[in-house]
């Protein structure tokens, strides 16, 4: 056992029997950060922060949520909004949070595509990252069955629909899935439980991981610049912080994450007192009706991408291309073949690869919320499906051509 | 920092055109736009959307509203007319051809006057369902069609109802007397009977329970379907939709059984204001809130925002 001596300070006492200095060291102020780096790398951060705002509000919402299918719609729209106080700001925190945070993911992944954030060691936090939007997909999908609302219902219906495999007609395995025919109780206190615990515990090991993996490549830097760390945090260490090229993640780079994060929350909450709908679709405060199908089923605009890559084709065709583009982007560390870690603008051909790519995902996006019965809209959008998938089949290709720079 | 401020744009660029593309674009392309008529009854678009052979009829009746609308109404002598109506409209009336008359006590308040003159003249016409009641299928309201003929009568009795009917009215009050009678309302306590009362014993309520579904069955039987209990109809629709609903239904949901309600400017503000009120309560705690919350964080920004100058000063 180790030796104990009378610590002089709450401090030291801790200090002696779970090195919290030597904790602090290594997370906070000798965890190096490059320098050059712009506030696209506050993002990380960002997310962390949404995500801790999300599990508050979550767990306040859950102290008078019923997962029923007879009383969740009124226990959300009637308890929650009308009778349990702030209950409104929590909800509309919680459903603001759940937009925003896939707003926020979508630019740290192309932050990271922009500045080859993905290779050379980095394929892990990559590949850790992508692990964490799925969960987050899940998340979110789950949630949004929970106020029984006509979109849960009918999102719920076609999204499990989807496992029938086209052609497979994998009926059972959809109703596996619902633990019903159609989505009933059994299948609202699943998604329940998945949201509350199942989901939320994965993601924090998912996030603790994505740590973890930046921890010995370190985060990139704005030119892709490879230094020696060791010596830079010698040159910081030693007083010469204007030569070196770290700085310490605490309290230097977290001053300015938590400048982004202020400014980052005075529009966060605009939009939680003064313009929600785009995060609280109006649908979805129609109690779930089994008979009445909505006019239109779309999903929560962070998936239409995806569901634009589904719809314009034939259905197992669409099908197959979905699930593709669902994983895609897990192997973009592999498929760029290029040695250089640099940002696109300096990367040839990569450059208009990433730009067209980015334009690329929101036209799709755009596409898949609007009727597919216009033809001029049915047909955009079956073009940039056919070019999403073209990039990915001309990556390998064109970052292999690439010169070293 | 100038390099970072690009960035920045191109960052806001990009999300405000995601913004604009998932929700004013595609808004715009789900849902037809459909103008209101400012709340005036002259059935323009009743006769425009209607069936060829039945333009005639509709353009004559509109017509005939225009004259009734120009005669002089005598409120003394409307009173006596307005008897025949209180035969039916009255406090505890019973259901009658599917729904049960609503009370009148603010008529002149919520409805415009051509609309009530229209629909003393002819209500399946002035409802704009007309194409419902054919054959021997009659209006609930229709006898009155036979019961008041004359054209300085009717005048008289809008008079009337305008003048005395018109008092100050409470924004549940005006949805209970103009929807009520079709709409649930359970955030507000309401059913097609009204508001629903305290009961000691189970017993009673579970009679009254009864009561209430035997009156969605009429309801049902008239209607074809339970009209949606309107709770949060204020957050599932828009301002707009609600507004260009009521004043004609058939604009919104073609072929729809909900009937027009000819609502005055008045009226339609006082029943937005209820749906409002049962379907987004927290409007006013937003808007006392919200400045306060957001005054923080840019408090909180300026703040940081000094820090982080204080530590990065050195670096450079
Ligand atoms: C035979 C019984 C009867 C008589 C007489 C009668 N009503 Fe009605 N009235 C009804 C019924 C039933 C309704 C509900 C109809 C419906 O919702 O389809 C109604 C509805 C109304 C409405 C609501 C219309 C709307 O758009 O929502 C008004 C206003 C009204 N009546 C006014 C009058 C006036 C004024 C008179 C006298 C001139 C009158 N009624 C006479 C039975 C009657
Ligand atoms: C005579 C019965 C009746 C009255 C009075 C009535 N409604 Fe309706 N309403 C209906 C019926 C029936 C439907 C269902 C229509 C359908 O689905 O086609 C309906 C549907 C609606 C809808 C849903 C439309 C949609 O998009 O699905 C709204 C909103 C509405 N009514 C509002 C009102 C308001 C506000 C009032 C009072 C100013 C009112 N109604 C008075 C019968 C009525
Ligand atoms: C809630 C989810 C996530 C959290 C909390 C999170 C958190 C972080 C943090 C704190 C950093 C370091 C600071 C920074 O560069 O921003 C980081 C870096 C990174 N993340 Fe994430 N992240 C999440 C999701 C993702 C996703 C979905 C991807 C992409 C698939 C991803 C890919 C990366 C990459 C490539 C880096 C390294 C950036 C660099 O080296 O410059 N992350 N993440």
């Amino acid at each position: 056992m180790a030796k104990f001596e009378k610590a002089s300070s709450i401090g030291e006492w801790l200090d002696q029997r779970i090195a919290v200095e030597t904790l602090k060291k290594v997370m906070q102020t000798e965890y190096w950060i490059p320098k050059d780096i712009n506030f696209l790398w506050a993002m990380g951060m960002v997310l962390a922060a949404t995500f801790g705002i999300l599990i508050v509000s979550g767990i306040f919402l859950l102290m008078y949520y019923q997962p029923h299918v007879d009383h969740a719609f009124d226990s959300v729209n009637y308890l929650i909004m009308t009778e349990v106080g702030y209950g409104w700001l929590w909800r509309h925190i919680h459903g603001v949070g759940a937009s925003l945070v896939f707003l926020i993911i979508y630019i740290h992944m192309f932050t990271g595509i922009y500045y080859g954030s993905y290779k050379r060691g980095r394929e892990l936090i990559w590949i850790s990252g992508m692990l964490l939007f799925v969960l987050f997909s899940a998340e979110a999908f789950s949630g949004y069955m929970l106020p029984w609302g006509q979109m849960s219902y009918w999102a719920g219906m076609v999204i499990t629909n989807l496992f029938s495999g086209g052609s497979l007609e994998a009926y059972g395995l959809v109703e596996w899935i619902r633990g019903d025919y159609v989505p009933a109780q059994a299948f609202l206190t699943r998604f329940f439980m998945l949201h509350v615990f199942l989901m939320p515990l994965m993601i924090i090991g998912a996030i603790v991981f994505h740590f973890g993996t930046l921890r010995i490549p370190h985060v990139n830097n704005q030119e892709g610049e490879d230094f020696d760390y060791a010596e830079a945090a010698e040159l910081y260490k030693a007083g010469k912080v204007k030569e070196s090229k770290v700085i310490p993640f605490s309290p230097v780079f977290l001053s300015k994450d938590v400048f982004v994060m202020g400014v980052y929350f005075v529009l966060f909450f605009y939009l939680v007192f003064y313009n929600f709908s785009f995060a609280m679709d109006p649908v979805n405060f129609d109690p779930a009706n089994g008979l009445s199908t909505p006019a239109h089923i779309y999903p929560e605009w962070y998936f239409l991408w995806s569901y634009e890559i589904l719809r314009p084709f034939s259905k197992d065709i669409g099908l197959i291309l979905f699930a593709i583009s669902q994983v895609i982007f897990f192997t973009l560390p592999f498929l760029d073949r290029s040695p250089n870690v640099a940002p696109a603008s300096r990367r040839g051909l990569f450059k208009y690869w990433f730009w067209i790519l980015l334009v690329d995902c929101l036209i799709l996006t755009f596409m898949g919320k609007l009727p597919p019965t216009d033809p001029t809209f049915a047909s955009i959008g079956l073009v940039s499906a056919v070019i999403f998938f073209a990039l990915w089949i001309a990556l390998p290709i064109i970052t292999k051509l690439e010169k070293k720079l | 920092m100038n390099k970072e401020l690009k960035i920045f744009a191109v960052v806001a660029a990009f999300t405000i055109a995601l913004y604009w593309g998932v929700e004013p674009f595609a808004h715009s392309q789900m849902h037809a736009h459909v103008d209101g008529n400012g709340l005036v009854y002259d059935g323009k678009a009743d006769i425009a959307y209607t069936s060829k052979d039945k333009v005639k009829a509709k353009k004559a009746f509109w017509a005939d509203v225009k004259t009734i609308a120009a005669l002089k109404g005598d409120v003394t002598a409307g009173e006596a007319g307005f008897a025949t109506c209180t035969g039916c409209h009255m406090d505890g009336a019973a259901n009658m051809g599917g729904v049960t008359p609503p009370i009148l006590d603010h008529a002149g308040a919520l409805y415009d006057k051509n609309y009530l003159i229209a629909l003393i003249k002819d209500p399946a016409m002035a409802m704009n369902t007309d194409h419902k009641f054919t054959g021997t299928r009659t209006h609930p309201m229709g006898s009155i069609k036979a019961m008041m003929t004359d054209n300085q009568q009717i005048a008289d009795v809008v008079a009337y109802i305008k003048a005395k009917k018109a008092g100050e009215v409470t924004p549940k009050e005006a949805y209970v007397e103009s929807c009520g009678r079709c709409h649930a309302n359970r955030y507000g306590n309401s059913t097609q009977l009204g508001e629903t009362p305290k009961f000691k014993y189970k017993k009673d309520e579970l009679a009254y329970q009864i009561k209430v579904l035997e009156e969605q069955d009429l309801i049902k039987a008239y209607m074809g379907k339970i009209p949606p209990d309107l709770s949060i109809i204020y957050r599932a629709r828009s301002h707009h939709f609600l507004e260009t609903f009521i004043e004609n239904p058939q604009s919104q949901l073609h072929g729809t059984a909900m009937p027009r309600v000819g609502l005055s400017e008045n009226g339609m503000h006082k029943v937005m204001a209820y749906l409002e009120e049962t379907g987004d309560p927290s409007k006013p705690a937003r808007d006392a809130l919200g400045p306060w919350v957001l005054l923080f964080f840019v408090i909180f920004t300026i703040l940081a925002y000094l820090w982080k100058n204080s530590l990065w000063r050195d670096l450079h």
